[in-house]
């Protein structure tokens, strides 16, 4: 079975302002969905593609709120489950615990934001989606998802502002 | 016309030379000289697992610790790998966090060292422990026994501690790993093609990717900083919450922080001093990079040489017969030499560094690097060992007297760690490509200000 192709133009470029202003009047022409290929994150491409801030923030807090209560709930149902009397402290001794709600909120926290970035960014599907080796060097990807029959204007768009290559995905 | 001078930590390189510099050190054949080294970190490996087999076989009193020094080398060379560990992650958050720009060409390599350092000293409690399969009852699990962990332990904070340093640290270093890892997989063929393709998770640098991953880098760092201070302050309160003379003191926390990043940059002189030769990255870890790293050094060294006094001035003020009995024992004792190792080449030796010939000078730096070494494990068996030989009750006292088999775990954790770090620096990324490439301003068509 061949593998799913997204239809579309791929543009190559070389510098970062020709590359922004071509998202911005891709965008402006109503092509949503596209994709951005570089070797580094950059401002410039950010602001372009203007997306809102990543909702990772909200799996980490969540993470560390919940490895914090983890900790403190692990610590505290343990003693009680099996009343000690240990150096003369009360059977649940908040001080001891905080170290122990503190490393656990410092893992799930760090793991949930790990999980954050495959999860988040598996709902932008890339599969199909053309790409070259040279992106992971030196150049910039802008893909635009199109009909064939749109396909030259993307492509004199993108050379307009100075694309080295041009490729078509039917 | 205005010069500008050029900022020494801005790559001087284009992103394409960036990328071709990187995966030339993984690329080029390994030389007789590299494989000499594998053989000889694999043999030092072979002889702690022999170590180890034999203590299986006969015991841990193989080694030459009696009462009352229980903790003896295995803590001493614990504590040793923790601090070792504890300047890649200074490096690679909390500078990440005060976006320092040096820390760029330089936190790859403390990151991993960070990573093997902490599973090198993750083996010693577990050896120490004497019945090492029996370790799992260190961990909160339901038994037949209704019994759980004593949480009011430091031993047990030190667990739970020690474990998420380990994995958050390798999480870190994983994560940076990625898109370095796909740039490198799209410049290889053959076998290597499949391995880092496998590794890169599917990475192409899309934007919706960065989106998530520059946030998620960004946690994780803020994260990794207070991680970095709690470790060793865990470690330090293992020593702190007792009463042994020595070890009671409530300066232990911010002294172990300061002296476990001091060695851990001594760790990361004694590495990159010759590794930046062998993989010829010379344009890339400069005298600059060196300079801030010895700058760093200084700065914890004269933390450590003011605790170091404010040590034995707590003993004399306090009044305390057996803290001034200690602190003169370390001094004028048995093991006067290993006292005056540790405050030689820790608190002086770091001095040296106020002079910017001896920061620049690579062979200079290297040397005091070793001293550094040396210096921080005798710091941690002056705490354990000495403090531990002569308690409160005189007919307790005792001596160590270390045995081959001592000396052999010693050794052979040198082998462990450098088996990883050497395997890891010809197969990954020893520099940040992409970080690299961030802070290289991208081609422009019109003239202008970037971003």
């Amino acid at each position: 079975m061949a593998s799913h192709v997204v239809p579309g133009v791929l543009g190559h470029f070389v510098h970062v302002d020709g590359a922004c202003d071509a998202i911005r009047e891709l965008k402006a022409g109503g092509h949503a969905d596209l994709t951005v290929y570089s070797a580094a994150p950059n401002h410039e491409l950010e602001d372009a593609i203007g997306d809102p801030i990543s909702n990772v923030r909200l799996f980490t807090l969540f993470g560390g709120l919940l490895g914090c209560a983890s900790g403190f709930g692990l610590t505290i149902w343990m003693s009680r489950d099996w009343p000690l009397l240990v150096g003369g402290k009360p059977i649940a001794a908040i001080p001891p615990y905080v170290v122990i709600g503190f490393e656990l909120m410092i893992l799930f926290g760090s793991l949930a934001s790990v999980a954050a970035v495959f999860i988040l960014s598996a709902r932008k599907s890339l599969k199909g989606r053309p790409y070259a080796p040279e992106f992971s060097d030196d150049r910039i990807g802008v893909f635009v998802p199109c009909p064939a029959d749109r396909a030259p204007d993307v492509q004199a768009l993108l050379e307009r502002h100075g694309s080295v290559e041009v490729s078509h995905d039917a | 016309m205005a010069v500008i001078a050029h900022d020494p930590s801005r790559p001087t390189q284009s992103h394409a030379e960036v990328t071709r510099d990187v995966v030339r050190t993984i690329t080029d054949a390994p030389t007789r000289g590299y494989y000499m080294l594998v053989a000889g970190m694999a043999f030092l490996t072979l002889v702690l697992f022999a170590t180890v087999v034999a203590e299986l076989k006969h015991g841990i009193g193989l080694a030459g610790y009696a009462p009352p020094i229980m903790w003896s080398v295995y803590i001493t060379t614990f504590v040793f790998w923790v601090g070792i560990g504890h300047a890649g992650t200074l490096i690679s958050a909390i500078l990440f966090l005060f976006r320092s720009p040096w820390r760029t060409a330089v936190y790859r390599s403390t990151e991993a060292m960070t990573v093997f350092a902490v599973m090198t000293a993750a083996l010693f409690p577990i050896l120490h422990i004497g019945r090492e399969w029996l370790f799992y009852w260190l961990l909160p699990y339901p038994n037949q026994r209704y019994l759980w962990p004593n949480f009011k332990s430091p031993l047990m904070w030190d667990v739970f501690a020690i474990s998420t340093y380990l994995t958050v640290s390798s999480t870190f270093l994983m994560v940076g790993l990625v898109p370095d890892i796909a740039a490198v997989r799209d410049h290889v063929s053959g076998w290597r093609k499949k391995l880092y393709s496998a590794l890169s998770l599917g990475w192409t640098g899309a934007d919706s990717q960065w989106r998530h991953y520059t946030r998620a880098y960004l946690y994780l760092a803020a994260l990794a900083t207070p991680l970095v201070l709690s470790v060793h302050s865990v470690v330090s309160w293992d020593f702190a919450s007792s009463i042994v003379p020595g070890w009671h003191g409530t300066i232990f926390a911010p002294y172990f922080v300061a002296g476990a990043i001091y060695s851990g940059i001594g760790m990361v002189l004694t590495l990159m001093i010759p590794l930046r030769k062998v993989l010829k990255l010379d344009h890339m870890i400069t005298s600059y990079h060196f300079d801030n790293l010895a700058k760093l050094t200084l700065f914890t060294g004269s933390i450590l040489f003011y605790a170091y006094a404010m040590e034995y001035f707590v003993a004399w003020y306090s009044g305390s017969t057996f803290e001034q009995a200690t602190f003169w024992r370390r001094a004028f004792g048995p093991n006067w030499w290993a006292g005056w190792t540790m405050i030689i080449c820790n608190a002086f030796v770091s001095q040296l560094l106020w002079f910017k010939k001896i920061r620049t000078n690579l062979t200079s730096l290297f040397v005091i690097s070793i001293f550094i070494n040396l210096g921080m494990w005798f710091e941690r068996y002056v705490i354990v060992v000495g403090s531990l030989a002569n308690d409160y009750l005189p007919f307790a006292w005792g001596q160590l007297n270390p045995t081959w088999a001592d000396w052999f775990l010693l050794a052979g954790s040198f082998g462990w760690f450098g088996l990883w770090f050497t395997l890891f620096y010809k197969n990954f990324p020893i520099v940040a490509i992409q970080e690299i490439k961030e802070m290289i301003p991208m081609p422009r068509r019109k003239s202008g200000e970037a971003h």
